[in-house]
């Protein structure tokens, strides 16, 4: 989902840019080779490829198609890095060009789909790629680049204060489950279509042991992403959450209720206070991708 | 009179296997012009690659005096101006005039130097109204000689051409004809086209499964394979000849 | 299509085209944060960034219609959002959704209408975007509409043989893909027979002018006018 300008609250999208400008310039440097630009070309080219591809639909019977949205694609073709440079890429196109997804929010959306999404598209690749259950992971990887980067989006909107009632949160990410299992089934089927012509992917390498641990720590990532989710839209639990871990966050539901307005004593302005505690949240989301991340990283070397 | 362009033997595989070139002997002298003849897959393409540096066989190699190899590329790659069968992939560039400084500025020339060389070559070409376009809204027949003006800003002594008139009509044709014309560098030309091939060359080369089988003067080489350098499908739409 | 009307307004001729990219970047983000963090009570300033946008069209020779029109892309999105809003009794958000979204979506088409897309990627770049990242993009914007015209016409010479069907389009994206790939293969042997050693060497941008910066400072002027000036004019 490609959020427009005018949705979010000033600091979530400013520290979403932050954020997301050293993470674009890092998987730059990742994806490059002791500072060459030979992979230029390829990485724009291929990012062409997935915008025309965009537009190709996959027919799923009675009048409805699915789209091709490419993260895990890219992921298990270029690798990770590479993935995230165009999609990132990629989504700076469709702001400028399209007004698919604003400008200031762009930072929000290459978090979302260039670096969460990747990553998760990529993981299940990544962890279980090389044995049999293969065509399974790449599936799992599209299913999950677009559920990632859609529960972190509507966490977004959340933090910020636009109105999901729960109906409304339950239809959506229902909505983004079906969309994820036809890229997944569409990732899986391009996957097979190269394969005809020959086009080999780089298989991974990965010790049993230590897959089980990632596969943990993946589900505790999506778990925690979730419940935050749904914790913010439900105001007793939160109010629950704020008070054992000493602060107050800010919810909204349709049911106006004496505990939806409420404010951080300790900081001032109540802007301020809301905002900051989701904040909080998001960055807890954070460490926890981040240090996913590292163990990925540190089997790999191991 | 020393060649400008001289192979011995070149041998070189595909990844898989396959034998692309099989021992090619070819010597290109100054001023001359010579056509690339031979069916698809013969390796002409692979061939001509070899010229500048963009693939390595087994073999000698060598232009205007410098081998091909690592430490003269830079140099070799000025030398021998390629212009390759898709224009699309060779203008990759925004814009036309970004595309034709691209060759001067890899040069070492200054950004004024570049857009000077970009002038000049896009007037030899006959195409500077071209110039703040972008590759996509351009014609074949643009695209092909904005390709060549490209080439030629970093005047090289050689102009390698793969397949110059693919998706050519006629007035573009003759138009890319009447440019090539006009300019004195060595010139060798890989085409199935015998009316321009005739109109340029007076030497052909025949390949064949990675070898060159037949290498003399044009007529001759017609002559010897039967084709008709008279008739063609132009013939009747252009009276130029 | 879109994006060729885009690149068509891009090639125009006005003052406002011959501003300063860098500039107008600088410009449109301080805009886009005007409304974002402009209250939807002050009315005024609000309408103020719409008149300025209509104003700039004006200026630039866009067809001030057009760019209102094409900007209506992001209404669908925010209305339902906005309905939501306004079904749970929160009108300030309502229209708080539409309006920004709608002035920010302009706002973008004004400065992409009016500046050539290399131009836009080089005052990225000196905007400290990272320069792989820019590159990429520069090269993805080049061959985004030869490769969707591909894409075409395989789906046109499919449809001609009587289907398009799930795993004929995966197949077709997979041709699709393995023609890209060679393709970018090609472009990096152009790259290199014409001198590529590691390194992009790029025409510098030009210096900005007295013009240029009149243009800045003017812009920057009207916008603080409007977000701090206007602030509780015709407030609700």
């Amino acid at each position: 989902m490609h959020i427009p300008d005018g949705f979010l609250a000033a600091p979530v999208w400013l520290s979403l840019d932050a954020a997301g400008l050293p993470l674009v310039g890092y998987l730059a440097r990742r994806a490059q080779r002791e500072a060459d630009e030979a992979k230029v070309p390829l990485l724009g080219v291929m990012g062409a490829f997935v915008f025309a591809a965009q537009m190709i639909n996959f027919p799923v019977g009675v009048g409805t198609s699915g789209h091709l949205l490419g993260a895990a694609l890219l992921a298990v073709t270029l690798g990770p890095a590479a993935a995230g440079v165009v999609m990132a890429a990629i989504l700076a196109i469709q702001a400028l060009i399209f007004q698919d997804g604003g400008v200031l929010a762009l930072g929000a959306n290459v978090v979302n789909m260039a670096v969460a999404g990747v990553a998760a598209g990529y993981l299940p690749y990544r962890l279980w790629g090389g044995g049999g259950f293969r065509r399974a992971a790449i599936f799992l990887g599209g299913f999950l680049s677009v559920l990632v980067g859609a529960v972190l989006a509507i966490a977004e909107l959340l933090l910020s204060g636009v109105t999901i009632p729960r109906a409304v949160l339950w239809v959506s990410l229902g909505l983004f489950g079906v969309t994820g299992l036809l890229e997944g089934a569409i990732t899986v089927a391009v996957v097979q279509g190269l394969e005809a012509l020959g086009i080999r992917l780089a298989r991974p390498a990965t010790p049993a042991l230590r897959r089980g641990l990632a596969a943990v720590a993946l589900a505790a990532v999506l778990l925690a992403a979730v419940g935050v989710l749904f914790a913010s839209t439900h105001p007793d639990g939160l109010e629950k959450l704020a008070r054992t871990i000493g602060l107050e966050a800010r919810a909204r539901t349709l049911y106006a209720t004496p505990l939806a307005d409420y404010s951080l004593r300790w900081l001032g302005s109540s802007w301020v206070a809301q905002a900051t505690a989701g904040l909080l949240g998001l960055a807890l989301i954070w460490g926890l991708a981040v240090a996913v991340g590292r163990l990925v990283a540190r089997r790999r070397s191991g | 009179m020393e060649p400008l362009i001289d192979v011995r033997d070149l041998r070189y595989r595909y990844e898989d296997g396959t034998l692309a070139l099989d021992g090619v002997d070819f010597r290109l002298y100054p001023g001359e012009t010579v056509a690339l003849f031979g069916p698809n897959g013969s390796g002409k393409t692979t061939f001509v690659l070899h010229l500048n540096g963009l693939l390595a066989g087994e073999g000698f190699v060598s232009v205007c005096g410098l081998r091909v190899e690592k430490r003269n590329l830079k140099e070799v790659r000025r030398k021998v101006g390629l212009v390759f069968q898709d224009a699309d992939e060779q203008l990759f560039m925004p814009t036309v005039l970004e595309d034709v400084c691209y060759g001067p500025l890899n040069l070492g020339r200054s950004p004024e130097e570049a857009l000077v060389a970009a002038s000049r070559a896009l007037g030899q070409v006959g195409i500077e109204h071209v110039r703040d376009k972008a590759p996509y809204h351009l014609s074949a027949g643009e695209k092909r000689r904005v390709a060549l003006a490209g080439v030629l800003a970093m005047q090289p002594d050689i102009l390698v051409l793969d397949e110059p008139t693919t998706f050519l009509d006629p007035p573009g044709r003759r138009a890319l004809l009447a440019v090539l014309r006009g300019l004195p560098q060595a010139k060798l030309i890989v085409t199935h086209d015998l009316w321009f091939a005739r109109a340029l060359a007076h030497r052909a080369v025949f390949f064949e499964r990675g070898r060159i089988v037949r290498d003399g003067p044009l007529e001759a080489v017609a002559t010897h394979f039967g084709w008709d350098l008279r008739a063609g499908p132009e013939a009747v739409l252009d009276p130029e000849g | 299509m879109h994006h060729a009307v885009l690149e068509r307004w891009s090639r125009g001729g006005s003052p406002w085209h011959a501003r300063d990219a860098r500039m107008k970047v600088l410009l449109l983000v301080a805009f886009l944060g005007a409304v974002a963090t402009t209250p939807v009570a002050s009315a005024a300033s609000l309408a103020g960034y719409g008149l300025v946008i209509l104003a700039a069209a004006f200026l630039a020779g866009l067809p001030p219609g057009a760019v209102l029109l094409r900007a209506a892309v992001v209404l669908p999105f925010s209305a339902t959002f906005a309905l939501v809003s306004l079904a749970g009794g929160d009108h300030q958000r309502a229209a708080a959704l539409v309006i920004r979204s709608y002035l920010s979506a302009a706002a973008v088409l004004v400065i992409v209408g009016t500046t050539r897309m290399p131009k836009l990627l080089r005052a990225l770049e000196w905007w400290r975007l990272p320069r792989f990242f820019v590159l990429v993009t520069q090269f993805l914007y080049r061959y985004l509409f030869v490769i969707s015209e591909q894409a075409q016409h395989m789906r046109l010479a499919a449809l001609s043989r009587g289907g398009w069907r799930f795993r004929p389009a995966a197949g077709a994206v997979a041709v699709l893909f393995a023609r890209s790939y060679a393709r970018a293969e090609g472009v990096h042997h152009a790259m290199l027979a014409r001198g590529f050693q590691g390194q992009m060497v790029l025409l510098t941008p030009a210096r900005a002018g007295w013009r240029d910066w009149l243009f800045l400072l003017g812009g920057a002027a009207v916008l603080a006018a409007l977000r701090f000036g206007l602030e509780g004019v015709w407030s609700r």
